[in-house]
């Protein structure tokens, strides 16, 4: 069973990605399709639930091994697609993952391998000059946000309670921590990041832009046509800053972050 | 250089039972070390203090720069011994902005070459999102210093490597393990907590080395070298593999042959160490 | 966690400066540098609360046996035995000599 926030992803990916053919040869917990936005090309991409999932602790749209490696693929056949071509496709991640897959296949397998594979080529198409897009739609969780999202030039986030960035789930976090849930959640309230709400999570200067939509969940026309405008936006932008992350620096909450940049390039 | 000689053989000792600054110290050419944002630049970690928790003064890693064979190298080395080895904003910025250096360097005809020595449990969960976020960076900046020189990690052990940084470990052009090395995405009491003990359990220490402890990951082709827990050994590895140049391919790259082994494997039984040999090498361990 | 600081008299600045231990289970780090002639500032955060008058009688008991040079020492403390604590202060002190 797949409860309505594991949808969103594939939701979405519907709504922006229309009547698009999706890409075939991909395992069947990957929607990718090409179409268009603002007039450019693009690849719209979402990890979504596949209750057939060979591995089955990869069924409620986990990333697991198959994902990792099939993201890696989808995106690189783009990046080879479009090397001899000045106007590279723009890759938008649709995000909606609510972990990394954890289970003893997924270890012995070397997961950790198969993220990285994701991981590579969206850094990979990133250098080579496609803009790359993170569209948060629902969960971001730790390793299936490092894999599906966290390399896009330009992160966007709907506003709505279900949108969540976090490195690990509130109760596994108090275990590792030697702290109860409700301990952690005194915490979070002074230590932005530590926070599970979007709200502290934008106070960190990672996202680009967020978008309050009248619906996130199920989308209608009208906030289509704002998740649109807005994802053109970030296209402009892109083409005219660096292929690096250095825009996510600023944020007084992640002062730290530049401070440390700073001296290290004096010291060098 | 006789000097230089009975120094090197007064150093020949266990790798793993060193400190971070010793290790990044035992691995540069003698005499080339030099320590960037050392411990009295005092860039404790902003967040820590606050909940109760002692900092320390470097944060936990050493960004120490020097020759390797010669060579201008940078070497980054996490503490495991401080939080875990985990990775909170400013020992996560230090590794980020050092690898963004030496590829900036290397823009600029400087061939800076990097070595990551991970020991560590991966994002700092007392400073969860701007931790994943440093380690974001970190996965962007190896794919990018790649381009130029190899990037070499090493996991010695005893901690390992976890969390995102085993993806970024995953990044690398090259990665050498000992024996007292584990490398896997999620740790055992995080498996157990999420998917049950049937599945995963944490305290059968030797369940859990057959499938990411070193030996393993080596015999599985899924890293490049299996050394001994020795500094002359570990650094002659390095410096072979600096020498062999960048991979025609790297690991992180080659979807197509993982895809095509991972659909061969029988997934409605558990895994096993003998399968994964058998998938990643073609034959019986 | 505490943050504690001791002053003590002390001779002229030291010279170097030296780093030892690890803010590990059971261990500390401990970070010595020239003072202001005449104090020995030390400067404490511990993860053991209400233990100032173990450190107070711990800095005591060494300062009797030697007069140290001014310094600023600042601690890191994880939970280390008094023991340890003397094991490290001894090895950065003796390291500040070969500075």
């Amino acid at each position: 069973m797949s409860s309505t926030i594991e949808q969103r992803g594939r939701s979405w990916f519907h709504a922006l990605a229309g009547a698009a053919t999706p890409l075939a040869g991909l395992p069947a917990s990957l929607l990718v399709a090409d179409a268009e936005l603002a007039g450019q090309p693009v690849r719209y991409l979402a990890v979504v639930a596949d209750a057939g999932n060979p591995f089955p602790r990869a069924r409620n749209g986990e990333v697991g091994l198959l994902e990792g490696w099939g993201l890696a693929q989808a995106v690189d056949q783009a990046i080879e697609a479009d090397a001899d071509s000045p106007h590279k496709r723009a890759l938008i991640a649709i995000v909606d993952v609510p972990s990394q897959a954890y289970g003893r296949r997924e270890e012995a397998y070397g997961i950790h391998q198969a993220l990285a594979g994701a991981v590579d080529s969206y850094a990979r198409a990133r250098l080579a000059g496609h803009a790359v897009v993170g569209l948060l739609v629902g969960k971001a969780m730790s390793g299936a946000f490092l894999a599906h999202g966290y390399q896009a030039n330009r992160l966007i986030a709907l506003r709505d309670p279900a949108v969540m960035v976090h490195a690990m789930g509130q109760a596994a976090a108090a275990r590792i921590t030697l702290r109860s849930v409700e301990e952690l959640e005194v915490l979070a309230a002074s230590v932005p990041p530590m926070a599970y709400d979007l709200d502290s999570y934008a106070s960190l200067g990672l996202l680009w832009e967020t978008l309050a939509l009248a619906d996130s969940g199920r989308p209608g026309a009208e906030d289509i046509v704002r998740v649109q405008d807005c994802l053109g936006q970030a296209l402009a932008d892109i083409a005219s800053g660096p292929r690096d992350l250095r825009t996510r620096l600023g944020a007084v909450n992640r002062a730290a972050s530049a401070q440390v940049r700073e001296m290290l390039r004096a010291q060098w | 250089m006789h000097d230089a000689n009975i120094q090197r053989l007064l150093q020949q000792r266990s790798f793993t039972e060193l400190g971070a600054r010793q290790r990044a110290r035992a691995l540069l050419d003698a005499g080339s070390f030099r320590e960037l944002l050392d411990p009295f630049a005092r860039l404790e970690s902003p967040w820590l203090a606050r909940q109760g928790i002692v900092p320390q003064a470097d944060d936990g890693v050493v960004v120490a720069k020097g020759l390797l064979d010669g060579q201008p190298a940078v070497i980054i080395a996490i503490e495991g011994a401080f939080q875990g080895g985990s990775l909170g904003e400013v020992g996560g910025a230090k590794i980020a902005g050092a690898l963004e250096l030496a590829a900036a360097d290397n823009r600029h005809g400087i061939p800076t070459r990097a070595v990551l020595l991970l020991e560590t449990g991966g994002v700092r969960l007392q400073e969860a999102n701007l931790g994943l976020a440093a380690i974001a960076e970190i996965q962007a900046a190896i794919v990018e210093l790649r381009q130029y020189q190899p990037v070499i990690g090493l996991v010695a052990g005893p901690v390992g490597c976890f969390g995102g940084m085993s993806i970024a470990a995953g990044l690398c052009s090259y990665l050498l393990v000992t024996r007292e090395a584990r490398l896997g995405l999620n740790g055992p009491q995080v498996i157990e907590q999420e998917a049950g003990i049937d599945e995963y359990d944490s305290r059968d220490r030797p369940f859990i080395w057959s499938l990411t402890g070193g030996e393993q990951r080596h015999a599985s082709g899924l890293v490049d070298g299996y050394v001994a827990d020795d500094v002359e050994q570990i650094r002659g590895q390095l410096l072979a593999l600096f020498a062999k140049g960048k991979p025609a391919l790297e690991r992180s790259r080659r979807h197509a042959w993982f895809l095509e082994r991972l659909q061969g494997v029988d997934t409605s039984v558990q895994a096993d160490a003998a399968a994964v040999r058998s998938t990643y090498q073609g034959e019986q361990p | 966690m505490q943050t504690l600081s001791f002053e003590f008299p002390a001779g002229q600045p030291a010279r170097g400066r030296a780093l030892v231990g690890c803010v590990g289970s059971g261990d500390l780090e401990v970070l010595l540098e020239p003072g202001t002639a005449g104090t020995l500032a030390i400067q404490v955060v511990t993860s053991v609360n209400g233990s100032a008058a173990r450190w107070q009688q711990l800095f005591e008991r060494l300062l009797r046996a030697q007069q140290l040079p001014a310094l600023n020492i600042a601690i890191h403390d994880f939970g280390a035995t008094p023991g340890v604590v003397r094991l490290r202060l001894e090895q950065g002190l003796e390291e500040l000599n070969h500075a």
